[in-house]
């Protein structure tokens, strides 16, 4: 290597291997975007553009139901059918019908977020600044909470997860705590951390590579191949991170799911 | 020995070897899910779609541990 490696924002245009200068590799700065006006910044407009794209698909699809469904229709039902059977009922059960609408928006929601990420123009996945995970997730500890204490009773509810049956006595002054903790605590910080951490390392291997690309043409060998190497990486690793954002909007959707199941219905 | 072992200045990023060491354990836990939910596939065909639930959901938290370590020298300082 040559040089030291230089923070992103102090590269100058025009820097390529031999030209003197380091390496450029990208730190956690490249997720700093300046805003457009005031606190509005790029993933904002992503986010709203994403909930309106959303919001007028499945308004195209379903606003006129017919017996025999259009192409569109066809595919809102696709989307629908997978939540509902595929998640809901597979993890709820019959009763979990009233959630589908919830689970269905949830779903959504992460996934265009994510899918920012490889569109080209935005290339920015909205999960990957961690207010908007730690919302969602904030949301779905609210709900878990409530539909809990509503279901099983404000105090059986806490009682019934510190003290799941079916244990020795003396293992439960060690459970009882553990059990509290992960339920309450733990749960909500993973939940976010997930999604927020796999969008994060997603854009960063992504950007790693687009500038090793750029850095590395230069007249040379070493310079040609590695360059094509890395453009060649950046190609595998966007069809990868397609692959990564739509399992994480996926697990996402399937743990909330786990933790209104959880909340309905005691273990016993 | 003591007194080298005090005098080594360790420099560079810490960070990328605590994440080396986080990814241990959730490295092999997520090699024995997909082993094991491959398996129980290949001899329960039939049950695909609820080993492979049970599969992602294993692996997520499992994954969980790892994207831990991942984040700790950014928000810590590297």
């Amino acid at each position: 290597m040559q040089g030291a490696v230089v923070p992103m924002s102090e590269v100058e245009p025009g820097c390529h291997l031999g030209s003197g200068c380091g390496f450029p590799a990208p730190d956690a700065s490249i997720f700093d975007i300046e805003p457009y006006f005031g606190n509005f910044t790029k993933p904002v407009f992503l986010l709203l553009l994403g909930s309106l794209l959303i919001i007028i698909f499945f308004l195209a699809a379903f606003r006129r139901p017919q017996l025999i469904p259009s192409k569109l229709q066809s595919i809102g039902e696709m989307g629908y059918l997978f939540i509902r059977d595929g998640i809901s009922r597979e993890v709820i059960g019959k009763d979990g019908d009233r959630f589908v609408p919830l689970l269905f928006s949830i779903f959504f929601f992460v996934w265009i977020g994510n899918l920012w990420g490889i569109i080209p123009g935005a290339q920015f996945p909205v999960n990957s600044r961690f207010a908007f995970p730690v919302g969602l997730a904030i949301t779905v500890w609210c709900i878990y909470m409530f539909l809990g204490m509503r279901h099983q009773g404000p105090i059986k509810f806490f009682t019934n997860m510190m003290f799941p049956p079916g244990m020795p006595k003396a293992i439960y002054i060690i459970l009882a705590p553990i059990e509290l903790i992960s339920n309450v605590l733990v749960r909500p910080v993973t939940l976010s951390i997930r999604l927020f951490a796999n969008m994060f390392a997603g854009h960063l291997l992504l950007t790693v590579f687009t500038v090793a690309a750029f850095y590395l043409a230069s007249p040379s060998v070493i310079g040609i191949l590695g360059s094509a190497t890395s453009f060649l990486m950046t190609v595998i690793f966007t069809a990868f991170e397609a692959l990564i954002q739509a399992l994480q909007a996926y697990i996402f959707t399937l743990l909330t799911a786990v933790y209104i199941a959880g909340s309905l219905h005691a273990e016993h | 020995m003591v007194d080298l072992l005090a005098d080594v200045t360790i420099t560079g990023s810490l960070g990328s070897i605590g994440y080396g060491l986080a990814a241990i354990g959730p490295g092999i836990g997520i090699g024995i899910i997909f082993g094991n939910g491959v398996q129980a596939i290949a001899r329960q065909p039939e049950a695909y779609g609820v080993i492979r639930q049970n599969m992602l959901l294993g692996f997520a938290l499992a994954e969980a541990l790892a994207l831990l370590g991942f984040v700790a020298p950014f928000v810590f300082g590297a």
